[in-house]
């Protein structure tokens, strides 16, 4: 009733590979969702085809009641979407405040970007960096300043593609408090491989395999779920 | 920061300025004027290119075009103000419409410099083979090889016989030349320039911000060619004649190295760049010892070499150094190759002098 995201059928062929076969996936409002699935389980080829970066072979995708199959990236964003890629996707020649600037500066004027900006830097904690160019900042930085630039699109919906990758514990903690925090007032989907980092933020989880929805299920029905240990955790043991 | 930039375009143009009013009593106004003709032709490349991150191998189309244009409007109609404004909105038209085919067709950084070099080449081929009596635009005869001669020159508006020329001319060509200056400086300072560069930046970032990038390259490729059709529109005026020479590889080649010896990433650089080199040229032209073109040729290589950056932001680095106040710090994670000239850019434009 108060799906935010459904895909029916959804499926993305790249040649003779099928990496996203037949998914059907529903999102509801305000909630928080983690994909998770071995390697080349198709859980980024999935997203991409969520935010338009790749255009489904087959089946469609509805956000918020409209049909946005094979829409273009900038056409999903607009409708409210923050989108983080798996690599850090930031403009490495700016600083962070302008790096913020520009994305609140979409949808407000000049001065009232301005503030957008400042705010989404002090809820990240980015103020003392923030006049430092992005290039030269680690890599945990950068995702933060990757979150920054989403959160300050202020979007409904959040798709984070391996948010915590290459960061340190303190960091990861710290992420997963702010992805807490954000999904007050977004729905968010989160492809993951961190354990340890999808327990401290999870209620429901579904795992791919080959393409596929293995199953889908609270954290902890899954983490116990024999099937999932084998395709997937048991690999990491 | 929006301050700090609003001095330094100002004093850049106070220089600038003042360099006009000197310029006359060392070279002859008359070189000097195609040299100014040069700078604002290279500017449009720097722009493109240096802020928006789109190599363009055909900036000479829009130069050529915008003096034809102007050159066969000025036959038909015999007074300047029209065809004047005609040699802008054509070559702007024109790069509109190629820019959309190019960038609404997601082409590629390599495919988008293939395209634009085979259009100067047809520009060219096209141009040349139009010497029969056949190729006629009301009264004008496109002449082939030839060109066209003998249009009415620039003239005070409204009045055909007050020709603007010599001297005057010269100093209509500087003062455009710092209005597009300043124009360009306000277009970076302004949302629409900061998103440009966030996409030389990273193209797919803003794209997922919600920003179209694909009609924003195109406006942005437009402007280039207004810039460029304006530089166009003055050589007109000033060889009093267009020949198809105007839309060649060697002339398009020729912008891409003002731009980046002067340094791209900056637009004092591809000015300066341009009228330092076009000076040369005008110079070695002069004597039959050295060859021109093997010259350029060596000047690029070393510029390349040892000036990676181009010659104004390294002097801006350098006069940072002296005051101490500038860090040299290298990016990390600098180490991955096949960046090359884009980090150049890059550098340049965040180290060196964003003038």
């Amino acid at each position: 009733m108060s799906s935010v995201l459904e895909t029916r059928g959804l499926t993305m062929r790249f040649g003779g590979v099928t990496a996203v076969d037949t998914v059907d996936f529903n999102l509801q409002r305000k909630e928080l969702r983690c994909l998770i699935g071995p390697n080349g389980a198709g859980k980024s080829t999935f997203f991409k085809c969520l935010t338009g970066q790749l255009k489904p072979s087959d089946g469609q995708v509805f956000i918020d009641g409209a049909e946005t199959t094979g829409w273009d990236p900038h056409q999903v964003a607009r409708l409210g979407v923050g989108i983080k890629t798996q690599v850090p996707s930031v403009m490495d020649g700016l600083s962070v405040r302008e790096n913020i600037w520009l994305a609140a500066n979409r949808t407000h004027g000049r001065e009232q970007a301005r503030h957008r900006a400042a705010d989404a830097i002090e809820r990240l904690d980015l103020g003392t960096i923030a006049n430092s160019e992005v290039g030269r900042l680690s890599h945990g930085e950068r995702q933060r300043v990757e979150l920054g630039i989403v959160i300050a699109g202020e979007p409904w919906l959040i798709l984070l593609d391996e948010p915590a990758a290459g960061m340190t514990a303190e960091e990861v903690d710290r992420m997963a408090d702010i992805i807490v925090d954000l999904n007050r007032e977004a729905a968010i989907i989160i492809v993951e491989h961190d354990m340890q980092f999808i327990r401290s933020i999870a209620r429901k989880v579904t795992v791919f395999s080959q393409g596929r929805i293995l199953m889908e299920d609270d954290v902890d029905a899954v983490m116990q779920d024999q099937q999932v240990r084998d395709v997937y955790l048991g690999k990491k043991a | 920061m929006v301050g700090g930039e609003f001095r330094k375009t100002l004093a850049v143009i106070v220089v600038a300025f003042v360099a006009m009013l000197i310029g006359p009593s060392l070279i002859d106004s008359y070189t000097l004027t195609v040299l100014i003709i040069y700078g604002m032709l290279a500017l449009s490349l720097g722009l493109i290119w240096g802020y928006g991150g789109i190599l363009c191998f055909g900036q000479a189309v829009f130069f050529g075009l915008g003096a034809y244009s102007y050159a066969i409007a000025a036959t038909n109609i015999g007074e300047s103000t029209v065809p004047f404004l005609l040699g802008i909105a054509i070559p702007f038209a024109f790069a509109f419409l190629l820019g959309a085919m190019m960038f609404y067709g997601r082409l590629s950084d390599v495919y988008l410099g293939v395209i634009t070099l085979v259009v100067t080449l047809i520009f060219y081929k096209f141009v040349n083979s139009t010497a029969g009596p056949e190729y006629v635009i009301g009264n004008a005869r496109l002449g082939g090889f030839n060109g066209i001669p003998g249009f009415q020159t620039l003239n005070v508006p409204g009045d055909p016989g007050a020709y603007i020329y010599d001297i005057d001319f010269y100093y209509f060509c500087g003062v455009a030349l710092l209005v597009v200056y300043a124009l360009v400086r306000w277009l970076l300072a302004s949302p629409f320039g900061r998103v440009a560069v966030a996409i030389r930046e990273n193209e797919q970032r803003v794209e997922l911000m919600g920003y179209d990038v694909r009609f924003r390259k195109t406006v942005l490729f437009a402007v280039g060619g207004a810039i460029a059709g304006l530089s166009g529109t003055l050589f007109a005026s000033w060889a009093e004649i267009v020949t198809p020479g105007m839309f060649s590889l060697a002339q398009s080649a020729e912008i891409i190295i003002w731009c980046i010896v002067g340094g791209l990433g900056t637009l004092v650089g591809p000015v300066v760049g341009a009228m330092a080199l076009a000076y040369l040229k005008f110079l070695l032209g002069q004597q039959s010892l050295v060859d021109t073109t093997l010259v350029f040729g060596l000047i690029l290589v070393l510029s390349v070499l040892f000036l990676p950056r181009g010659v104004v932001p390294t002097l801006g680095l350098l006069g940072r150094k002296r005051r101490g106040g500038g860090s040299s710090r290298r990016r990390a994670g600098r180490g991955r190759s096949g960046r090359g000239r884009r980090a150049m850019q890059e550098d340049a434009a965040k180290e060196g002098a964003d003038v």
